[in-house]
């Protein structure tokens, strides 16, 4: 079979990422809003709402996303990889642009809530079905050699797209001012936003062709007729699926959120960082180590997939717990010297070192709320940034191979399918669930605010051994089974 | 080696339920315990363990198939 030219692959790589990125983007922008969203959609006061909002956070990343690998696993793996994706892409753009445009619980009441949940189902649906496309799509373009390499581009998507989201609404929330981007209309940009960049997007892909190993499958009339019962009930297959979820994608996926997800909201609720602060320093981390996705893909293309994947995972078994106490004890205000008080109360205090912290006590509930909010000093705030680094280096390590990775465990005719759901299950459900798990764990009696890191270090260390006894890091270069 | 992978797959197959009734015995502490955050309601736990429970009936698929020597040999990735 041909091989593509180098010039042919970079427009693949191009078309397939943007379409990623922007889908991230959109996942990202209700996860990033999702403090506005319950004000305005799922008031706490009405149960319904309540409780759909409950749905709207669990469902979508544990449940829909596991639940589209499968659906459009199966489709990619029947009809093709160009249009599956073209699908998913249709559908994320339209419900994120719907999100934009749903009146909120005042205006319609408990509609408004079902129909944000419905579509947040969508999205979650949408993104399942995306990845693996993407991923498969480009390496079935790919030369052996720099396999690695030309995959990892879609690696950085998912980081890019968590840049792209903070970095949108920042820009909005300055552009039309904090009132109106809360209290207003303003948070509704984002969502409307992503029409434009899905179109752009719909474009590019139209004009690509099928993948060349589908293609030739299809015209052979080799193509699964049945992708779900080869994928999960052959066993040949099926211990595949499940070394790829206990192997690698499930101690990926602790680390990826531990170290950007994770620690924003460490920053936020932990630190007492104000809000754009706090943003502004993962946009910068996640900035200077976004080249390090291509460099590990590039990497493993020369050394293996797997050692590099586990030396991530290793990693932060060993330092989580270092650094982010670096961090709490970098933001700590018991540690820093008072400077000068404002207002005899001691609401407002600097610090030596440039650091302001801002206490405000709300009366509005039965029992007063404390907010403590800190802005902190340029020495501390680049300090974090480098911690924060440091952290996301691990993840482009476990992230950046992984696409290479997994889809040359499984052979062409049922690629789409056999590695979406292990990449879901891991992202998701593993992934997904280190805030809740870290904040479950943090209310056993006699833990601190490190403790919660258990669970992503178990979880990690974990798939270290799995990875390590069994699989191997020879890379399997031929993907045209 | 193929001899240790053997043996870790009995663990991996006693995992899978020892995961199972950790969650269970968390959930109905946690929704007990009462409190109006995410941990404290039902439904995120229903999830949560509807959602673990087929993946740890995959751990232990996965430590039996190891135990029975599926993973003996390279595996190349």
């Amino acid at each position: 079979m041909a091989q593509p030219s180098e010039k042919g692959i970079w427009k693949i790589i191009t078309a397939s990422s943007v379409g990623t990125l922007i889908e991230w983007y959109d996942f990202y922008i209700f996860g990033s809003l999702s403090t506005i969203l319950a004000a305005k959609f799922f008031p706490s006061e009405n149960p319904t709402a309540a409780l759909l909002s409950t749905l709207a956070t669990f469902a979508a990343g544990f449940i829909v996303r596991p639940f589209g690998a499968l659906v459009f696993g199966r489709l990619g793996d029947i009809i093709g990889r160009k249009y599956t994706f073209l699908l998913t892409l249709i559908l994320m753009g339209g419900s994120t642009f719907l999100i934009g445009l749903v009146p909120s619980y005042a205006a319609i009441g408990s509609l408004a809530p079902i129909l944000v949940l419905l579509l947040r189902l969508l999205q979650g649906l949408a993104l399942g079905g995306e990845y693996g496309g993407a991923a498969t799509y480009v390496a079935e373009h790919s030369t052996a050699e720099r396999r690695g390499f030309f995959t990892s581009w879609i690696q950085t998507t998912a980081t890019l797209g968590l840049f792209v989201s903070l970095a949108v609404i920042l820009s909005i929330r300055r552009l039309v001012g904090v009132e109106e981007f809360t209290n207003g209309d303003g948070w509704r940009y984002p969502f409307l936003l992503s029409i434009v960049l899905v179109i752009i997007s719909i474009f590019i892909r139209l004009k690509m062709q099928e993948s060349p190993l589908f293609a030739k499958l299809k015209v052979e009339g080799k193509t699964s007729k049945n992708p779900l019962k080869e994928s999960f009930g052959h066993k040949e297959n099926f211990k595949m699926v499940l070394l790829a979820l206990f192997g690698a994608t499930m101690g990926q996926g602790v680390i990826w959120y531990t170290s950007q997800f994770y620690a924003q909201s460490f920053l936020l609720t932990k630190c007492n960082v104000e809000y754009e602060q706090a943003n502004t320093i993962l946009l910068i981390a996640l900035a200077i180590a976004t080249p390090f996705f291509i460099f590990f893909g590039w990497l493993s293309d020369k050394m293996g997939r797997r050692n590099i994947m586990l030396a991530g995972m290793l990693l932060g078994v060993l330092l989580y717990r270092p650094i982010f106490n670096e961090i709490y004890q970098t933001s700590d205000p018991e540690l820093k010297t008072k400077a000068r008080m404002m207002n005899n109360t001691g609401s407002l205090i600097y610090y030596t070192d440039g650091t302001q912290l801002k206490t405000t006590t709300s009366y509005n509930s039965p029992t007063p709320v404390i907010k403590k909010e800190m802005i902190l000093g340029e020495g501390s705030k680049w300090k974090i940034i480098g911690l924060i680094f440091i952290m996301v280096l691990f993840v482009t390590m476990v992230y950046g191979p992984i696409a290479a990775f997994l889809v040359e465990m499984f052979p062409t005719r049922i690629r789409y399918t056999s590695m979406s759901l292990p990449y879901h299950i891991g992202n998701g459900v593993f992934g997904g669930l280190v805030p809740f798990i870290a904040t479950l764990i943090t209310t056993i009696p006699g833990t601190d605010h490190l403790s919660g890191l258990w669970y992503p270090i178990g979880v990690a260390v974990l798939c270290f051994i799995i990875g390590l006894m069994y699989l191997s890091n020879k890379i399997d270069r031929d993907v045209s089974d | 080696m193929d001899r240790l992978k053997r043996f870790l797959g009995l663990f991996w197959l006693l995992l899978g339920p020892a995961t199972i009734l950790v969650l269970v015995t968390g959930a109905i502490k946690t929704i007990s315990a009462g409190g109006t955050a995410d941990i404290n309601k039902p439904l995120p736990w229903i999830i949560i363990i509807g959602i673990f429970t087929p993946i740890a009936i995959g751990l232990m698929i996965f430590g039996w198939y190891a135990w029975k020597g599926a993973y003996d040999g390279e595996i190349k990735t």
